[in-house]
C-alpha cells in the first residue's frame, strides 16, 4: 500500500474506538417475553450467523496472520533471535538491544533528529500549502478554468514514489539534469550536486512532497468550504465586509475545523515519515540529514539480517508513535465534544 | 450583492489567475519534460539542449524498451499483481464488511476494535517480514498480495456504506430464500458499485505504484514488478541490459517513466471522480 491518506486512517481509528463505547446498546432483534417464537428466532439467527461468521473468516485470518502475529513477533526485540532457534528457543536478553541503540550506536541521535526535523519541516511548509491553495481555488470565478487547474494539480498524486524519486534524481543530476542545465543557462551558476549535499536534502524532500500532494490535499478543504452556509456570506456583505474580510472571516473560518483535526492527526503520526521516498533518495553523502529511523531499521533488519536489534529500534518508534496517537486521540475527543463530528 | 468590486478585489483576481497559471506550469513542466526527453535524441538531452520541447525526435528509446524482454516480464508481473490483489481485496473486504454492518451481530464490536487497533499500533517492518518468511511466501506473488490484502480504512468505509443500505431489500431477499452469501452477491454488491469502484481503484493504483514490499520480499529477477525495475534503472543506476549501448542512457530513463505511468494517467480523467469521492468519504466524515 503506498498512499492512503494518513489522516483518514487515523480518523477512522479514532471514530471506531470511541463510537465502540457508545454503541454498546444497539438495537436488539430478540424481544423478551415471547419465549417460543424467541427460541425459534434465536435458532434461525444462529443459523444465519454461521454464514455471516464464515464470510468474515478470511478477513479475520488476515488480521491474525499479518497484523497480530507480527505484533506478537516484537518479543524478539528482547531476545537474541536466530532463525534456527526460532522465537521460542532464542535466549531472552532484556533491554540489551535498546541499550545498544541508545548508548552504543553513534548515529542514534542523528536518526531521531532527522526523523523529527523532516516532520517539523513538513508541518511548517507542507501543512499550510493546501489551505492556501484551497482558498485560491475557491476564489476563482471561471468554473471551467477552476476545474482544469484542479484536475492538473491532482495529477502528481497518482505518480508512484519510484517515479517521483526517479524524476528528482535525473532532474537534479549535476551533469545531465535539467535543473542544473537551467541554472547554468539562466543564472550562470556552477552545477550543484544537490543530492550529495546534506543541506539540500530537507528542501528536496519537503519540496517534492508539496509538489506531489498539495493539489490532492485541497479536496478536504474544498469540501469544508462547500459546506459553509451561504447565508453567512450574505450576512457578512450586509455588515459591510469586503471580499478579503469575507475570505478571512467566512471561508477561512469554515476551514478551521478541518485544519484542527488534520493538525492534531498529523501530530499523532509524527514519527512516521515518508521513508519509502527517503530510501530512494538518500545516499551515503547525505545521510547526515536524510537517514531516519525507518531507513536504519531497513538496513539493519532486512539488509544485515540483524532481526532482534532492528525490531527493537522499530519498536521504540512504534511505541513513541502509539503514545503520540493516544495523546492526539485525547485532544480529538476534546474537540469532538465541541461537535466537530 | 451590491458591494462594489473594488480595485483591490480586481487586483486579487488578476493575481489569483496568474498564480494558477504558475501552478499549472509547475505541475505540468516535469511531466512535459519527461515526455519530451523520452522522444528526443540522447545527446541533446544529456547536454541540456532539451529544456521543454523535444529535439531531434526519435523513438529509439521506446524501441529498445519494446525489444527488452525484462520490461515485458516486469510489466506482466505488475499487471498480474495488481489484478489479483484488487480482486482478492474486494472479495475479502466486502465479505468481512458485510457482517460487520449488521449491528445486532454478536462479536461485531470485538472484531471492529481488533481491526481499529491495527491502525494505532503495528508490529513493524521486521516482525512482518519474519511472518511472511515463516509462511514460505518469499519470492511468490502472495508476498506482494497477502500482507496488504485488507486495508482497515477501506474495511470501515465499506461497512459504513453497507450500513446505509435499506434493510427491507435484504429482508425481502431473505424471505425469498436467499442465504447471506446470496444476499451479499445479488443484492448488496450490485447496490454498492460506487464504493466497490472507489476501493478497487485505490487498491489497483496503490499496487501498481508500490515498490517496497517487492523490494524486501522478492529477490528473483523474474518476479520483479515494473516499479522495482524502474528503481534499479533510475535510482540505482543499473543499465537496462548488458549489451545496450550507452547512446540512450538518458532517454531510456524518461521513456521508462512514461511507459510505467501512462496507463494510470490515461485512465485518470475517467476515474478521477471516484478518487475524489474516496478522499472525501475517507476523510472527516465517516
Amino acid at each position: 500500500m503506498t498512499t492512503p491518506p494518513k489522516y483518514a486512517f487515523f480518523t477512522f481509528a479514532v471514530q471506531a474506538l470511541y463510537s465502540g463505547g457508545n454503541k454498546s446498546s444497539t438495537r436488539k432483534d430478540v424481544t423478551p417475553g415471547m419465549s417460543r417464537s424467541r427460541m425459534s428466532r434465536a435458532l434461525a439467527m444462529l443459523r444465519k450467523h454461521k454464514a455471516l461468521y464464515l464470510l468474515m473468516l478470511p478477513g479475520i485470518l488476515y488480521y491474525l496472520l499479518f497484523k497480530y502475529a507480527p505484533m506478537y513477533g516484537v518479543v524478539i526485540a528482547f531476545q537474541d533471535y536466530s532463525i534456527g532457534r526460532g522465537m521460542l528457543g532464542s535466549p531472552f536478553v532484556g533491554l540489551k538491544h535498546f541499550e545498544e541503540f541508545f548508548f552504543r550506536t553513534p548515529d542514534a541521535w542523528k536518526l531521531i533528529r532527522n526523523t523529527i526535523m523532516l516532520n517539523v519541516y513538513d508541518l511548517l511548509f507542507h501543512f499550510p500549502a493546501p489551505i492556501v491553495l484551497a482558498l485560491l481555488f475557491h476564489e476563482l470565478k471561471n468554473r471551467t478554468f477552476k476545474r482544469i487547474v484542479q484536475t492538473i494539480s491532482y495529477m502528481p498524486h497518482f505518480l508512484s514514489t519510484v517515479v517521483i524519486a526517479g524524476i528528482i534524481v535525473t532532474f537534479l543530476s549535476p551533469s545531465t539534469g535539467v535543473i542544473n542545465h537551467l541554472l547554468v543557462r539562466l543564472f550562470g551558476i556552477e552545477p550543484i550536486l544537490f543530492l550529495g549535499l546534506p543541506e539540500w536534502f530537507r528542501t528536496i524532500y519537503v519540496g517534492s512532497e508539496i509538489w506531489q500532494k498539495v493539489g490532492w490535499g485541497t479536496i478536504l478543504y474544498l469540501a469544508a468550504i462547500a459546506g459553509v452556509d451561504p447565508t453567512l456570506y450574505e450576512a457578512a456583505k450586509i455588515d459591510g465586509a469586503n471580499r478579503f474580510q469575507q475570505m478571512r472571516h467566512v471561508t477561512f473560518v469554515g476551514m478551521v475545523p478541518v485544519m484542527i483535526i488534520l493538525l492534531v492527526l498529523n501530530l499523532g503520526h509524527f514519527m512516521e515519515v515518508g521513508f519509502q521516498k527517503i530510501l530512494l533518495l538518500y545516499n551515503s553523502m547525505n545521510y547526515e540529514t536524510s537517514d531516519v529511523i525507518n531507513t536504519f531499521v531497513y538496513r539493519r533488519g532486512i539488509l544485515d539480517a540483524d532481526f532482534s536489534f532492528a525490531t527493537a529500534v522499530g519498536l521504540f518508534q512504534s511505541a513513541i508513535g502509539f503514545v503520540l496517537v493516544v495523546t492526539a486521540n485525547r485532544i480529538v475527543r476534546k474537540f469532538s465534544d465541541t461537535s466537530l463530528w | 450583492m451590491t458591494v462594489k468590486t473594488g480595485f483591490g478585489s480586481k487586483l486579487f483576481d488578476v493575481f489569483n489567475v496568474l498564480a494558477m497559471l504558475v501552478l499549472i506550469v509547475v505541475m505540468l513542466y516535469p511531466m512535459v519534460y519527461v515526455f519530451s526527453a523520452s522522444i528526443s535524441d540522447d545527446a541533446m538531452v544529456a547536454s541540456g539542449q532539451v529544456l521543454l520541447l523535444p529535439k531531434a525526435v526519435t523513438l529509439h528509446a521506446y524501441e529498445s524498451i519494446v525489444n527488452n524482454p525484462d520490461v515485458w516480464i516486469s510489466y506482466w508481473n505488475t499487471v498480474r499483481y495488481t489484478a489479483v490483489h484488487t480482486v482478492l481485496t474486494l472479495i475479502v473486504t466486502s465479505a468481512m464488511a458485510y457482517p460487520l454492518a449488521k449491528k445486532w451481530l454478536p462479536g461485531r464490536r470485538t472484531i471492529l476494535l481488533l481491526a481499529a487497533f491495527t491502525m494505532l499500533f503495528s508490529g513493524g517492518m521486521i516482525p512482518t517480514f519474519l511472518v511472511v518468511q515463516k509462511l514460505g511466501l518469499l519470492n511468490t506473488i502472495w508476498a506482494i498480495v497477502l500482507p496488504t490484502l485488507v486495508s482497515t480504512w477501506h474495511l470501515f468505509i465499506m461497512r459504513t456504506f453497507f450500513e446505509a443500505l435499506p434493510e427491507e431489500l435484504e429482508d425481502a431477499a431473505t424471505i425469498d430464500g436467499c442465504g447471506s452469501l446470496q444476499v451479499l452477491v445479488r443484492i448488496v454488491l450490485p447496490l454498492s458499485m460506487p464504493v466497490m469502484a472507489t476501493i478497487g481503484l485505490y487498491t489497483a493504483v496503490g499496487q501498481w505504484n508500490a515498490f517496497f514490499d517487492a523490494l524486501i520480499y522478492l529477490n528473483d529477477r523474474g518476479m520483479y514488478p515494473l516499479q522495482i525495475m524502474l528503481r534499479n534503472i533510475l535510482i540505482a543506476g543499473a543499465t537496462i541490459q548488458a549489451e545496450t549501448d550507452t547512446s540512450q542512457l538518458q532517454t531510456l530513463k524518461y521513456a521508462l517513466i512514461v511507459v510505467a505511468t501512462l496507463p494510470i494517467l490515461c485512465v485518470y480523467p475517467f476515474i478521477q471522480k471516484y478518487f475524489v469521492q474516496g478522499a472525501m468519504i475517507g476523510g472527516i466524515k465517516g
